[in-house]
């Protein structure tokens, strides 16, 4: 990454933690905004509420509340100690700038140790003076100097309300867009910049990101589409009766599911007008503080300003780096508007991109491989994805396991047309070829944050994966511009290694296994008529002995889990228990009842295969 | 029905008195209570028997819930969701040759082939847990004592320190409506018929009634429902005329107001039904191929003799008077199950209930059933699945000041393409309106609902507040989430309807 132009912006001197300063744009700011009349230096002023009969966290939050208009209300706000020598240096700077700063003097108000609590807990910096620029916590008094010598401090004097908008939000995905909404219904100006970069195959899509366009939607409606398969054959088990011969159109399929995203991305446009946030179809780039470029299709440039950026611009997959690969093979990019069948196909991947796309491939009927390095879906609990694996490869999926491509060369043109993949293992000297029509690479995603003119304002990103280290407040090292969404760096992958030091901890503590793990097979009414497999959907749920039996894992492999999984999910957050569990009653039949009546553990090795009705 | 299952105590191997119980209705909550208790090291008999329907359609072990409630009505409904599925499968890209038809006959073996199967998994079960199980019409000869008598008449008697009774319940006949017993099937026969009942009146407004209109209809069948007054009573109302509403958009027709007061065979083998209109008055009449009654159940406590071991029931319901210990009048006997006074008629709380009454009678726990924010789901072609309380009901206890309702209306994605009305597809959390907004009940329509609800049963279980919902991230895209996403609130007057993704 190259060097940023400016030196590190300001950050409280006593501790490197979080700055926490509450102008994230979709807090809910802009009520107090204006409401506090901020007193005059020297005066005495009453910050605290005269209730009494208020609770002490009532009583937190309206403080809070306050200083934070206080901080959001004034172009510069110091918070002092009338006899601080720092805070008198910093008071003669401004003075020097012939900038008029607010000043409340902890040491003159009836509440100043609260204010300093307070202020502690919002920047992280607990010494005065507490020095916030046009909303932006400068640091103390050292800091400010500095700011000062490099020039930031004059910057961010300048960028009053000057602004063009409030608010730039770069990338129209689930993301960017609930943030701009949100800001626009907190009475912000808000624009958002959405440039979809064909893929290499030349596809792109609308307004709305990758969860609607080549992401969760049109993926579950073709999961719909192979479940539909399944339907029909389910069906005549249940008595219905019609032609023997049933065929799958993919044309009929990808115009139904592309007209609904086309609908989609005009409900997003509408959405955006009706709460007055601007659209622009350009692509964003960092040009200078505060100033973004927007290049649109036809190569036309204009510039806006914001005194606020969200990042948002997501992820797009990754190619191998091989020969043949960006000519010939597709992405998930790709595969929901691709105008043919694409005929038999090799999946190249393991993440549950490649896995749903090859299940739902099978599933309308087509011969599919897929090949993969290492391990299936990593990251999630790895008996539920040999189990996911093994479902499919009963189901027609085929799989190649520690093999990676080396070449993919075209054989014959054509839609689809005819590739040759050479593939070697991962283990050993040998190598493979096979032919297909289609190669569907699933091996990641990269963030696309390298070519935003992120070093030009100096926001770090991660140089190995481009994703954006934030604070808990979703804040980039560069106070103004904040980061959501997929590019966000430790925000998932954090988790389970927190999960797993914490489990080391707890082992070396105690000594023996620290969790339970119930589970047992099951078998949905609904199979059992249409002869589908018994012992194939498991559940499984994974408490901690040391800590009441609280559920700390919840796995289920089945029909609808989803729909499933969801209240689970809110009762776990709730402190979801094994004793629970038992005490609540299923809804019966369903597949969800099971886990109201686990009783196997995984470690008394009992069978868990069903043979009975429950 | 008669079922009764006894669990005939008989001598332990050391001489001391192990127990019989009685479990009325070899029900599930029969072979529940039974299994539990021998694995407990206990000595068990169960005793089942089905007096067979007035239509003469009878089953094996395991009651109701496996022979003629919710494992054939769910099969069925999934038979009828494949014929809305094969309906859908065009606009997917599947090409299904027309005309598309549906053989009852084939259906119908398909599911009593499984039901059977389920049959006898239970009979293994209980003799894998040396369950003693007889298949004898039981009744009270003393207050540990049981007569049983064989298909054949012969007569057993069984002693028991214990006796459970699980008998259960069965359909209600009109019996004042002439041709009622007659010609009427009811849910006891529906699913054992071997042809399809054609153009079918289904008389009543119960979630039976609902739930059997719902599948003819889907199977194609030109199906009436008659009801007197409110559908699904007890369930929250919005709710149920939200799910009649659906039902109607989907072909079923719907007489409302009125009640049936003769039924008559016409030479032709039809059913010839008149009825009464509540609101004008007048007296209607039309033609049917089958009339399925679904006005209620009785439970099946007047065969038992109850009076020859001292048990109390309910004069008006003639349910058995239980306590929180599921004990009777009598307390070594205890009843579980439909046939329990106060207890809802649900097969997983009967189990649950016969599970922990084993647990204690035999000293392995205290822990009695709790009978709270029982969840349950309403298989009609929009699935109801709810938990905790109504609108009504939250509204009575707490006040309407007090309470927040949060809802919307939404889109299953999978309806999207299939150009399918998703006019009902409706959900409202019902809450304390006072932080943290404890949630009292939840409520959703729409596909899957039962397994959508289970999770937020736990939820409900574990003290949800609506910010905890709230905060939970939603899966998408599923239909569950939009639980996770319920901000408007009826109070705010604004429009719940979910747009965009």
């Amino acid at each position: 990454m190259a060097q940023p132009p400016l030196p590190p912006p300001p950050r409280a001197q006593t501790s490197p933690g979080p700055v926490k300063v509450g102008t994230a744009p979709n807090r809910r700011l802009g009520s107090v905004r204006g409401v506090l009349v901020s007193s005059p230096p020297g005066r005495r002023a009453r910050l605290s509420s005269p209730g009494t009969g208020r609770s002490s966290s009532e009583a937190r939050e309206e403080l809070r509340r306050r200083l934070l208009g206080l901080i959001e209300g004034n172009r510069v706000m110091i918070f002092s100690k009338s006899y601080c020598p720092h805070c008198t240096r910093v008071k003669e700077l401004f003075s020097s700038l012939g900038v008029q700063c607010n000043i409340l003097e902890l040491d003159q108000v009836d509440d100043g140790a609260n204010v300093q609590e307070m202020l502690s807990e919002i920047t992280n910096q607990r010494t005065v003076p507490n020095i916030f620029v046009n909303k932006v916590h400068m640091g103390g008094c050292d800091r400010t100097f500095q700011a000062h010598q490099s020039g930031l401090l004059q910057k961010l004097l300048q960028e009053d309300s000057t602004y063009d908008y409030d608010l730039i939000v770069i990338g129209g995905g689930s993301g960017g867009l609930a943030c701009a909404q949100e800001a626009a219904i907190l009475g912000k100006k808000v624009m958002v910049l959405d440039f979809v970069v064909p893929s290499p195959q030349g596809t792109s899509w609308g307004l709305g990101g990758t969860c609607v366009n080549v992401g969760c939607v049109p993926k579950k409606l073709m999961h719909q589409a192979a479940l539909l398969g399944q339907a029909l054959n389910d069906s005549r088990k249940f008595g219905w009766e019609y032609g023997q011969q049933v065929k799958h159109n993919w044309e009929t399929m990808t115009e139904a599911i592309q007209n609904h995203i086309s609908s989609l991305n005009w409900g997003h446009k509408l959405s955006l007008r009706e709460k007055s946030v601007d659209y622009v179809n350009s692509y964003g780039e960092f040009v200078e503080h505060h100033r973004i470029k927007a290049t649109n299709r036809k190569g036309q440039e204009t510039s806006y300003t914001a005194a606020k950026f969200v990042i948002a611009t997501g992820e797009r997959p990754r190619y191998l780096g091989i020969q043949g690969d960006k000519e010939y093979c597709i992405t998930s990019d790709d595969l929901f508007s691709l105008p043919y069948c694409p005929g038999k196909t090799l999946v190249v991947g393991a993440s549950y991109v490649a896995l749903e796309c090859a299940g739902v491939l099978t599933g309308l009927g087509l011969d599919v491989t897929v090949m993969v390095r290492s391990v299936l879906l990593r990251g999630f609990d790895q008996e539920m994805a040999e189990r996911v694996g093994s479902y499919m490869e009963q189901h027609g999926v085929k799989f190649l396991r520690k093999f990676i491509p080396v070449m993919v060369q075209q054989l014959e043109k054509g839609s689809p047309g005819k590739l040759k993949v050479v593939a070697k293992s991962t283990e050993g000297p040998e190598t493979i070829e096979g032919v297909y029509n289609t190669v569907l690479l699933a091996i990641g995603r990269d963030s696309c944050t390298r070519k935003m003119g992120l070093d030009k304002i100096g926001v770090k990103i991660n140089k190995k994966t481009g994703k954006i280290p934030v604070n808990d407040v979703e804040q980039t090292n560069v106070p103004y511009v904040y980061a959501v969404g997929d590019i966000l760096e430790g925000k998932l992958e954090l988790t389970p290694v927190a999960i797993q030091a914490g489990k080391l901890l707890a082992r070396r503590l105690f000594g023996g296994r620290l969790e339970k793990v119930y589970h047992t097979f099951f078998w949905p009414l609904e199979w059992t008529v249409a002869g589908r497999d018994n012992n194939t959907c498991y559940a499984k749920i994974i408490c901690n002995k040391f800590d009441n039996y609280r559920v700390i894992g919840f796995h289920v492999l089945g029909p609808n889990a989803g729909e499933v999984t969801q209240g689970f999910a809110a009762a776990m957050k709730c402190g979801l228990t094994k004793q629970l569990l038992d005490d609540t009653i299923g809804i019966h039949p369903t597949c969800g009842e099971v886990f109201t009546t686990l009783e196997i553990t995984k470690s008394s090795g009992l069978d868990i295969t069903q043979k009975g009705c429950g | 029905m008669a079922v009764m299952a006894m669990a005939a105590a008989l001598r332990g191997p050391g001489g001391r008195f192990r127990w019989r119980t009685q479990a009325t209705a070899g029900g599930v909550r029969g072979s529940a209570r039974g299994a539990a208790a021998a694995q407990l090291g206990k000595k068990v008999a169960v005793v089942d028997y089905v007096e067979p329907s007035p239509r003469g359609t009878r089953w094996g072990l395991g009651g109701t819930c496996v022979n003629v409630g919710c494992i054939p009505k769910k099969l069925i409904h999934q038979a009828a969701l494949l014929g809305g599925m094969i309906r859908d499968a065009p606009h997917y890209g599947w090409d299904v040759a027309q005309p598309v038809l549906h053989d009852w006959r084939k259906m119908a073996e398909a599911v009593q082939n499984y039901v059977k199967s389920l049959n006898w998994g239970h009979r293994v079960q209980l003799q894998d847990r040396k369950v003693k199980y007889f298949n004898i019409k039981a009744s009270f000869v003393n207050e540990h004592t049981i007569c049983g008598v064989t298909k054949g008449g012969k007569e057993t008697l069984l002693s028991a320190e214990h006796i459970v009774i699980a008998t259960g319940g069965r359909p209600r006949y009109p019996t004042h409506i002439e041709g009622a017993l007659e010609y009427g099937i009811t849910s006891d026969d529906i699913f054992w018929l071997k042809e399809s009942p054609g153009k079918t009146l289904v008389v009543g407004a119960s979630y039976v009634a609902l739930e059997c209109a719902g599948f003819l209809t889907g199977l194609g069948l030109d199906t009436t429902v008659m009801m007197r007054s409110i559908p699904l009573r007890g369930f929250d109302q919005q709710m149920s005329s939200l799910v009649t509403a659906y039902m109607a958009s989907q072909g079923t027709r719907f007489l409302k107001h009125c009640t049936p007061s003769r039924v008559q065979k016409l030479p032709d083998g039809q059913l010839q039904v008149t009825w009464e209109d509540l609101t004008s008055g007048k007296e209607n009449m039309g033609t049917f191929s089958t009339v399925l009654w679904a006005i209620g159940r009785i439970p099946e406590t007047r065969s038992l003799n109850l009076e020859n071991a001292g048990i109390n029931t309910n004069p008006n319901s003639q349910k058995i008077l239980v306590d929180a210990q599921e004990a009777t009048s009598v307390p070594h006997i205890y009843a579980i199950g439909d046939v329990a006074e106060g207890r809802p008629e649900l097969t997983p709380t009967a189990i649950m209930a016969g599970k922990l009454l084993a647990r204690r009678l035999y000293g392995q726990s205290l822990d009695v059933m709790d009978y709270s924010n029982v969840p349950t789901t309403v298989f009609t072609p929009l699935e109801y699945g709810c938990v905790g309380l109504s609108e009504e009901e939250a509204m009575a206890r707490h006040g309407e000041e007090h309470v927040e309702v949060y809802h919307a209306y939404y889109k299953p994605l999978e309806f999207t393409v299939a150009e399918r009305d998703a006019s009902q597809c409706y959900i409202k959390m019902v809450c304390l309106r006072k932080p943290p907004q404890l949630v009292l009940g939840l409520h959703f329509l729409g596909p899957n609902a039962g397994e959508v609800t289970q999770g937020f049963a736990l939820g409900i279980k574990c003290g949800a507040s609506y910010e905890q919902v709230m905060r939970t991230v939603g899966i998408h895209p599923t239909c569950a989430e939009e639980v996770a996403k319920l901000r408007i609130s009826k109070r705010s007057g604004l429009d719940p309807t979910v747009t965009g993704c």
